[in-house]
């Protein structure tokens, strides 16, 4: 890799909160263009890990982007009320007032119906919207002012089995359109096989960071989830 | 200006205030914590009265004071501060129903806009005036933060999210003090939650939402005034039924 291609780098990277300790020698590189999944058991410090490198907890180490880097993320858990007055056009107009832009972004998460856009989503509560489309607008809204990095904190939770498929196909193609480097957290090793470029174990110390397929060995996998787990890798690639 | 056309300007003024800063607290679901804290205005305004300076900034340092106390607790620890909240609030209430002089304690529980000057009214418009301005400023970063801390911090412009909760508690005190003129520390609480409440159930935008919240406010505060002049009732009770009616007018067009 040449240097230049460089977007971040990690180096001993520990999280300490109300003396516990998070996470522990975290390091690795990102390069512009990679996707990389973070994967580990629950508690195991992956939104910790995202929070540290937004600067959002206290942290130990160095986490150094490279200069003028746009940096978007999308939290678990998005939640809002039914009833809160915010309709998804003033939500995406706190990122931008450019209609085009918004349209574009809309259009890029697989939301194409100008018309439905215009006379019907643009005017519709956000906390109407199920699951699914939240989580598209949400996107909508990570790419509306063209960042370079998006972190996206288990993007399907909360979506049923199919959606979850589509917002991996969605990340996938806007990835690529938009030149876009990924930081995912995902609970899918399936997933991790299937679009990751590289792979991040976490359960508080680093286990594993590499191509999927080599760092997901089954040592690591033990160390990430014990003893019993046993983990067919199905190969789905065409 | 006759003192009825000044009580219902003040009035309207406060009510317009309160109910644009509502709109911002209710979706913040700190509607019970404002009505708790107008109680922290009484010592303010008991000390005002007993050494004899202007009762707006007596109420006014207490409520500081106490904004200050909850901006803290809120940084420092995650305890839910309902129960501080609830402790630090009744007990000021509590002090201060015994520092009040006699005489007083009536007006200061339940408001006396009966007795307002022009002065009243050359302080209540311009500070007014700022809270709406400031709080149209900030209106962004508060709703976006009252949907999710985190995508807020997390923009990439950076907002400073402690900064601009603080600002936004100083308004609450500042409008909750002028607030006991019209209601009394009692009551102040009202005319900051049912005004928006009532907006809440009739818009779908948020700029609408905020909008007839400060409409419902004034609205509320004129009626409940004009009411009480005519039948010469107290004036902070009928405010607060006025906007308990709006309330459930609002009801009938739920979005």
């Amino acid at each position: 890799m040449e240097s230049d291609s460089l977007i971040l780098k990690v180096d001993n990277l520990a999280v300490h909160l109300d003396g516990q300790k998070i996470l522990h020698d975290v390091s690795f590189d990102l390069n512009r263009g990679d996707t990389v999944a973070i994967v580990g058991p629950n508690g195991a410090g992956k939104s910790v890990l995202f929070r540290a490198l937004l600067s959002l907890v206290p942290y130990t180490g160095t986490v150094t982007w490279t200069k003028g880097i746009k940096i978007n993320y999308i939290p678990q858990r998005f939640t809002i009320d039914r009833d809160f007055p915010l309709t998804v056009r003033e939500f995406l107009q706190f990122k931008t007032k450019n209609h085009h832009a918004i349209l574009d972004a809309l259009r890029s998460v697989g939301i194409t119906d100008e018309h439905h856009i215009n006379h019907y989503l643009l005017n519709q509560r956000l906390g109407w919207l199920s699951g699914g489309q939240i989580q598209r607008v949400l996107i909508a809204w990570a790419i509306v002012d063209e960042p370079d990095v998006i972190l996206f904190d288990e993007p399907t939770a909360g979506i049923d089995v199919g959606g979850e498929e589509t917002i991996y196909h969605l990340i996938k193609k806007l990835k690529n359109e938009k030149d876009l480097t990924i930081l995912i957290i995902s609970h899918d090793l399936n997933v991790v096989y299937k679009y990751a470029t590289s792979v991040l174990c976490l359960n508080k110390d680093m286990i594993c960071y590499g191509t999927p397929a080599e760092a997901l060995d089954p040592s690591s996998l033990k160390a990430l989830y014990g003893e019993a787990t046993f983990f067919t890798h199905h190969h789905h690639q065409k | 200006m006759n003192i009825f056309t000044l009580q219902l300007i003040i009035g309207a003024l406060i009510g317009i205030g309160a109910g644009y800063i509502g709109a911002f607290m209710i979706l913040r679901r700190m509607a019970l914590v404002g009505d708790a804290l107008s109680h922290v205005a009484l010592p303010g305004l008991a000390v005002a009265l007993l050494f004899g300076f202007n009762s707006f900034l007596g109420a006014f340092t207490a409520l500081f004071i106490a904004i200050v106390g909850i901006w803290i607790l809120e940084r420092k620890t995650n305890l839910p501060s309902e129960t501080l909240v609830g402790i630090f609030f009744t007990t000021a209430l509590a002090l201060g129903i015994l520092l009040t002089p006699q005489p007083e304690l009536l007006e200061a529980l339940f408001g006396d806009i009966g007795n307002v000057a022009h002065m009243d009214l050359y302080i209540t418009l311009p500070i007014v005036a700022l809270v709406i301005i400031i709080l149209k400023l900030i209106s962004k970063p508060l709703t976006l933060s009252t949907i999710s801390k985190e995508l807020t911090q997390s923009m990439s412009m950076k907002i400073p999210v402690n900064a601009i909760n603080f600002i936004f508690l100083a308004l609450i005190a500042v409008i909750v003090a002028l607030g006991i003129k019209v209601t009394g520390t009692l009551l102040m609480g009202a005319l900051v939650i049912i005004p928006a409440a009532a907006a809440r159930n009739i818009s779908r935008t948020f700029s609408h939402y905020a909008f007839m919240s400060a409409v419902l406010g004034g609205i509320t505060a004129i009626a409940g005034i004009a009411i009480a002049y005519h039948y010469n009732f107290a004036p902070g009770p009928l405010v607060v039924l006025s906007g308990g009616v709006l309330f459930l007018i609002s009801l009938l067009f739920k979005q």
